[in-house]
């Protein structure tokens, strides 16, 4: 049974259509990248994974289930756990009470402090964890949220572009942490532009352009797809249009 | 055991200022000298202090709220007024024999919550935030204002209870303690100081436990960021209703002493000005932790009292001021700021730890 799956699902914004007709699947304990231009609908596509938006149209199947109407937090329990693009932390809070607010309902409470010591070494936060949130570099926050993500023991993780603002080795040592998540069993759905990252995590990538799934396979499919090369060149086709007119299937 | 000792060790943690035994010691002199400010005092000063003691509970339930989940109510003084007129109502009904008054303070408690459950119910889980969550508040308060005011008639009673109007309803049974060899009636004097002193550090323990628990981390998070918190799984909208009805029931146990202590409630303990004097008690303390709260509040209500007594036109004024100098200068509370300047060569980790010094 696919992790997750999206089942004609529709968005519209207005007169906007800005997620158009898109099945995509995901087996569980795949690294899944989702790329394409600017404007191609990935964050609405993410949002709708989410619960943020309510899609106009489709489906959101989860480990079978279908969770097209409910809420994020009732997505989050039932085993999804996010990492926002720009870092989603508590600024006034200090690290350690960042990791405490995400895992104290998770652990029991007589090793809920253990637990969290061992996520400040994992995320090389032992020294920072009295700072406040706030007061992190930037690598550190991202770092952070990460940790408070993966803290749910989440079974799908959704990052929207985990590497926004960070060095090359830090992009790098990122890399190695969705791998060995991976490798522990957590499927993975990032948004990325960093394709030096997508080659070095993605099992499976996804095209997106104008709303719609525009090519789907391997890394290696992906970079030898011309098509792709022309989209993300600015060569568009007439025919692809992001005002389709509605009449999408209903799941 | 485990259990109970973790509980009691959220009386201190990184929601509230003020840790380890120097705080402690402080809090028993303070407290020792609050027992025994009656003894130096008359009657009429101590019944007084009781009145500065009557309004914290409604400033205690308002920093939950707004310093703590992050959500601007001006609906404390709607609970406020709800719990006096409830508890009035009961009282001049049903009399104060058999301690009905300490069961009647339970009822008019319960109807405040109830009816902050109501309408923040419809607030929250109608995603209503920020300054909208202010505005539908204020109107209400203002609504209930209007309408106590519009029942001056005869046709506005609740069995024996007049309602009368803008003129208030008066002449309801003071708190009163059943005891043997003859009930003790708690009118403005060192009985009454007692018992509502014990109330205050009751609720004062209470929530310093509540806001250092699970919930309390939960409830900064919220106001940090609203959408991370959602994002660990965290159904929001039962918290921030859960904080709006405690603070609502804090609102109205002020309600009820305030009425018992004065025998008098009226609908302008409803209206703007009302509505408004919360906000400053707790923004010139420091909205952000209990302890300044507590310690702004009677500040700001004994130097308000003093300005009223000798220049009352001006009060409000420097009311007004005292709120733009705190926004201006010290936008985490007064109190507060003067807190941490005091706790600073105490504590080496202070600049580190805590919340407030981004």
């Amino acid at each position: 049974m696919p992790m997750l799956q999206t089942l004609g699902l529709n968005k519209r914004f207005g007169g906007l259509h800005v997620t158009n007709n898109v099945d995509l699947t995901l087996e569980a304990g795949e690294v899944h990248c989702l790329i394409g231009p600017n404007g191609a609908g990935k964050s609405t596509l993410f949002r709708l994974i989410l619960g943020e938006h309510l899609p106009s149209s489709g489906a959101i199947l989860f480990g079978g289930e279908d969770i097209t109407s409910l809420k994020p937090f009732q997505r989050i329990r039932r085993g999804m756990s996010v990492k926002f693009q720009v870092p989603g932390i508590f600024k006034a809070l200090s690290v350690r009470q960042n990791l405490e607010i995400a895992m104290q309902h998770h652990y029991d409470p007589a090793v809920l402090a253990e637990e969290i010591d061992k996520l400040l070494e994992f995320l090389n936060l032992t020294e920072d964890s009295t700072r406040l949130a706030g007061n992190l570099s930037h690598g550190q926050k991202q770092w952070l949220e990460i940790g408070m993500a993966i803290s749910l023991k989440p079974r799908l993780l959704l990052l929207d572009e985990p590497t926004a603002g960070m060095s090359p080795e830090e992009t790098h040592a990122t890399g190695e942490m969705v791998k060995r998540l991976n490798a522990q069993g957590m499927t993975v759905l990032a948004v990325e532009h960093d394709m030096a990252f997508v080659r070095q995590v993605a099992q499976q990538v996804t095209v997106l352009h104008l709303g719609r799934v525009f090519a789907q396979g391997t890394i290696d499919e992906i970079v030898a797809n011309e098509d792709v090369a022309a989209i993300y060149l600015g060569q568009t086709t007439a025919h692809e249009t992001a005002h389709e007119p509605a009449g999408a299937p209903h799941a | 055991m485990n259990a109970l000792s973790r509980f009691f060790r959220r009386l201190e943690g990184p929601q509230t200022l003020g840790r380890g035994p120097g705080f402690w010691v402080g809090f028993l002199v303070v407290l020792a000298g609050a027992c025994a400010y009656p003894l130096f005092s008359d009657g009429y000063t101590v019944g007084n202090t009781v009145y500065f003691f009557t309004w914290i509970f409604m400033a205690l339930g308002l920093s939950l709220i707004w310093g703590y989940g992050g959500s601007l109510s001006f609906g404390q003084t709607a609970f406020f007024g709800i719990a006096g007129y409830a508890y009035g109502i009961l009282t001049i009904n049903f009399g104060a024999a058999y301690g009905f008054t300490f069961v009647a303070l339970l009822f008019a408690v319960a109807i405040a919550a109830l009816f902050a459950a109501l309408l923040g119910y419809f607030l929250f889980f109608g995603r209503i935030s920020g300054v909208f969550l202010g505005i539908v508040t204020l109107s209400i308060t203002l609504v209930l204002e209007r309408f106590m005011a519009q029942t001056a008639g005869p046709e506005w009673k609740i069995g024996a209870a007049r309602l009368n109007g803008f003129n208030g309803m008066s002449n309801m049974p003071p708190l009163t303690l059943p005891w043997p060899g003859g009930d003790i009636v708690l009118y403005p004097d060192v009985q009454l100081y007692y018992v509502v002193l014990g109330m205050l550090v009751l609720v004062y323990l209470g929530l310093r436990i509540l806001v250092n628990s699970p919930f309390g981390n939960v409830l900064v998070a919220i106001r940090e960021n609203p959408e991370r918190a959602e994002m660990l799984g965290y159904d929001i909208r039962k918290y921030q209703l859960g904080t709006f009805v405690i603070g609502a029931a804090l609102a109205g146990l002020s309600g009820v002493l305030y009425t018992s202590w004065g025998q008098y409630i009226t609908p302008s303990s409803m209206g703007m000005t009302a509505a408004a004097l919360p906000i400053v008690w707790v923004a010139v303390g420091g909205r952000s932790d209990l302890t300044t709260t507590l310690v702004g509040t009677v500040t700001v209500l004994a130097v308000f009292q003093a300005l009223t007594i000798h220049g009352s036109q001006y009060a409000l004024v420097v009311m007004g001021v005292m709120l733009v100098l705190t926004v201006l200068l010290a936008p985490r509370g007064l109190i507060y700021a003067l807190a941490r300047l005091v706790a600073r060569p105490f504590s080496k980790r202070a600049s580190n730890g805590q919340p407030g010094d981004a």
